[in-house]
């Protein structure tokens, strides 16, 4: 199972060491983990994304996190509404008779063209994880030269989508 | 004339500092020192060196004692034992880099067995850390995989907080290690003399709970009313929460067997007819077929380790689990839990109390157990041996010691039989590397036992082997004149790996023979303490007797009947009800 968990904490030196040495240690598996500031002065949030075979490992990861003492808050945010961003920076081999097509492809991606080069253009997309994936495919065959993601980071939207009522009927 | 303006700015800066110095004349280390006080810190053990001279400087003109071990491994274990029987927090000290490094050991075992220390390591300036300076090593990174947590500190005035946190961090909640690095420079810094009384404590990422959820203990109630064969399962977390007399209250109230853990050995009474003995890979029979057999499983203050379990798979195949856990994480780890309660024992036996029930009648099931007993109790030995066997010397003294003694072992055979065969009376007696399994930690962790309970007999039984890895710590003895008993169960060999071996090598006994040994009586003797040796079985108890009546230090070389295993055994893989060696022959 793919999660996104979100962990508050104190901004003190060493934090991010604790927490990704912990799960090194307790063998879990980070595919991305980011790390910044946050409104509050001193506490920073880590957004990881890991990838755990079932929910007692899941279960186990947010407790032995929690447990840390500089670690104010855990939470499993895959099952809520979410906003999750990554940017990615591509640097794609564009000689200029290629460009209009390559433009065509980033343009739905809403990407934006960050440095250009005689051969080569750098690309900013910036969305959720897959819509990253799904652009480094389609772009790939034009040859990437390089290539680097920032991770995901996310957090809870305001509305949270409600489950149905349950029907006495249905009972 | 330029010349004089940076004379003039440097002559002013002396001022200010001369000024300084006589308004706050305070540094690091006495502060230090004082912040010690105020958390009643009555022991420190410890080894000195470079980057911790101010802070020895400071202890020489501070009224705190100080033990010097003789290795600083030794002076951790010490202070492990100490905190095992006074429960208060070990407080250990050592220089920076091979210091530091030195005392990792003991810092991952008290780690694994919960237990309150707070250690503090030197550290280069500063100004020099990260550059490999000399005798740094980087105690923070190293040490934070094995603390439940640590701190450099980077700024003087953050010292006394610092401290206080510690202390708080070691000794509430899951207790456990805390390593607090101090850089010479540091230790050395001028300070502002009020803020020792002014630090205050803060955490906010760190509430441990300690009180259970009112309908988690509601519920476990009415699963315990409903057991017909229940158990419960007493880990060292009661004997941390000082629950003893809660838990002895709670069974005989209910009539609950109970088994223990390793380390929760004297939680309750070793001859209490409720009490079935240890479980797991050594436990006894009926423990072991009381946990496989129970409907209902109680588990207070254990976390299910592996050496318990067994086979997991085969773990309690019939029973519904109702764990308390002070630490949350420990809660269905390694075991499928239907009620957990996050608590300290001592609030939830409380709470328990306070909701009596009508348990099941539960004749038959003692019955079961009762016949397990009678059927398969402990053994050993073989008709017509005149050698000592171990567990009679362990049974003896026992016997001379009315199961009153602070025991404390190494790690091996003899620390087996010592959990199998000394059925303590109290809590608070048993001294043991659980968890980690620390060869080495026996023989210190007495000396700290017996600086806490200077009154009390403090017996070490330790194997031949694991002894010689913190045997120079013998000078302590004398030089303190601390009246611990050795008890060498000498069988020549590294017992355990010799065991394994045998069982599951097919007798190839590859580096676990140990035939050339120090005469242990001339080295007890070396260190101006008396030694004996025993090697015939109709001496042993007056030796033992000798020896343990005495008012001064003893060691005691016995010589063990060599080859023998410890019985019954959990191969490994296995489940609790595949034991092997229950029965002689
Ligand atoms: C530091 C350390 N090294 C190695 C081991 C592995 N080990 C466990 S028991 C044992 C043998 C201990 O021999 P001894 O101290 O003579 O005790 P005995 O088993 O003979 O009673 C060994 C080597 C360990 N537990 N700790
Ligand atoms: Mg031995």
């Amino acid at each position: 199972m793919r999660r996104v968990i979100t962990v508050t904490v104190i901004n003190q030196s060493g934090v991010l060491n604790r927490v990704t040495g912990l799960l090194m240690k307790r063998q879990f598996n980070i595919e991305s983990i980011t790390v910044g500031h946050t409104e509050q002065q001193g506490i920073s949030k880590m957004t990881f994304i890991v990838n755990v075979e079932d929910q007692a490992k899941i279960e186990q990861l947010v407790k032995q996190v929690s447990k840390q003492i500089d670690v104010i808050k855990v939470t499993d945010i895959t099952e809520k509404a979410i906003v999750m961003r990554e940017l990615a920076l591509i640097k794609v081999v564009a000689p200029p008779n290629l460009r209009p097509e390559i433009n065509s492809i980033v343009e739905p991606f809403r990407g934006s063209i960050i440095d250009m080069g005689k051969n080569v253009i750098t690309y900013q997309i910036v969305g959720n994880p897959e819509k990253i994936d799904a652009f480094i495919e389609l772009i790939r065959p034009y040859g990437v030269k390089e290539l680097t993601r920032t991770g995901a980071t996310a957090f809870v939207r305001d509305a949270q989508v409600k489950p149905l009522p349950q029907l006495s009927i249905l009972q | 004339m330029n010349a004089q303006v940076p004379l003039k700015k440097q002559q002013s800066a002396t001022d200010q500092e001369v000024d300084q110095e006589c308004k706050a004349s305070k540094t690091g280390a006495e502060i230090f020192v004082e912040s010690l006080q105020n958390q009643d810190v009555e022991i420190i053990f410890g080894y000195p060196g470079g980057a911790v001279l101010p802070l020895y400087d400071a202890i020489y003109r501070n009224p705190i004692k100080h033990i010097l071990a003789r290795h600083e491994q030794g002076a951790i274990h010490a202070a492990e034992g100490y905190a095992r029987v006074s429960g208060k927090p070990g407080v250990v000290i050592a220089t920076s880099g091979p210091g530091a490094t030195n005392l990792v050991t003991g810092i991952t075992d008290a780690m694994m067995d919960s237990l309150p220390l707070v250690v503090f390591t030197g550290q280069v300036a500063t100004t020099v850390v990260g550059t490999d300076a000399f005798q740094e090593a980087d105690i923070i990174g190293i040490t934070q995989p094995i603390t439940k947590h640590n701190y450099q500190v980077k700024n003087v005035q953050d010292l006394p907080r610092i401290v206080k946190e510690a202390f708080h961090i070691a000794s509430t909640g899951r207790k456990g290690p805390v390593v607090v690095d101090i850089p010479k420079n540091i230790a050395n810094a001028i300070f502002d003399v009020d803020a020792v009384q002014e630090a205050t404590i803060n955490l906010p990422g760190y509430q441990p709970t300690l009180h259970p959820n009112y309908l988690q203990i509601k519920k476990a109630v009415t699963l315990l009313s409903q057991a017909k064969q229940p158990v419960v399962l007493v880990g060292a977390g009661v004997l941390a929460a000082d629950a003893s007399k809660e838990l002895t209250e709670f069974v005989e109230k209910y009539k609950f067997p109970v088994v223990n853990t390793l380390l929760g050995l004297g939680s309750i009474d070793g001859d209490h007819e409720l009490f079935l003995g240890m479980a797991g890979m050594h436990g006894t029979f009926t423990a072991n077929m009381a946990i496989n057999n129970c409907d209902v499983l109680l588990n207070i203050g254990s976390r299910f380790d592996d050496r318990l379990t067994g086979n997991l798979k085969k773990f309690a195949p019939n029973a519904k689990v109702i764990h308390i856990d002070i630490d949350p994480a420990e809660i269905g780890k390694n075991v499928p839990t239907e009620i957990p309660i996050v608590a300290d024992a001592k609030e939830a036996l409380r709470s328990l109390l306070e909701q009596p029930f009508e348990a099941q009648d539960l004749t038959l099931w003692h019955e079961y157990l009762h016949e397990c007993q009678e059927q398969y109790p402990l053994w050993y030995g073989e008709d017509g041996d005149e050698a000592i066997y171990p567990q009679y010397a362990v049974e003896t003294i026992h016997r001379l010691t009315d199961g009153e003694a602070i025991i404390t072992t190494d790690v091996g055979q003899h620390q087996m039989w010592t959990a199998q065969y000394y059925q303590f009376k109290k809590d608070h007696h048993w001294v043991t590397s659980g968890g980690l399994g620390t060869m080495g930690f026996g023989f210190p962790a007495a000396i700290g036992a017996q600086f806490a309970h200077p009154d009390q007999t403090v017996i070490s039984i330790v194997g031949d082997a694991g002894f010689q890895m913190t045997i120079q710590e013998l000078a302590l003895l004398k030089e303190f004149k601390l009246p611990v008993k050795i008890f060498i169960l000498n069988n020549s060999c590294l017992g355990m790996v010799r065991q394994w071996q045998e069982t599951f090598y097919e007798e190839r006994y590859s580096s676990s023979l140990m035939p050339v040994q120090p005469d242990f009586v001339k080295l007890a003797e070396a260190y101006g303490i008396k030694g004996y040796k025993v090697d015939k079985v109709e001496d042993v108890e007056s030796v033992f007797k000798k020896a343990i009546e005495s008012d001064e230090p003893v060691l005691v070389d016995c010589r063990v009947k060599e080859l023998t295993l410890v019985n019954p055994m959990v191969a490994p893989g296995k489940g609790l009800s595949e034991m092997i060696g229950v029965k002689k022959g």
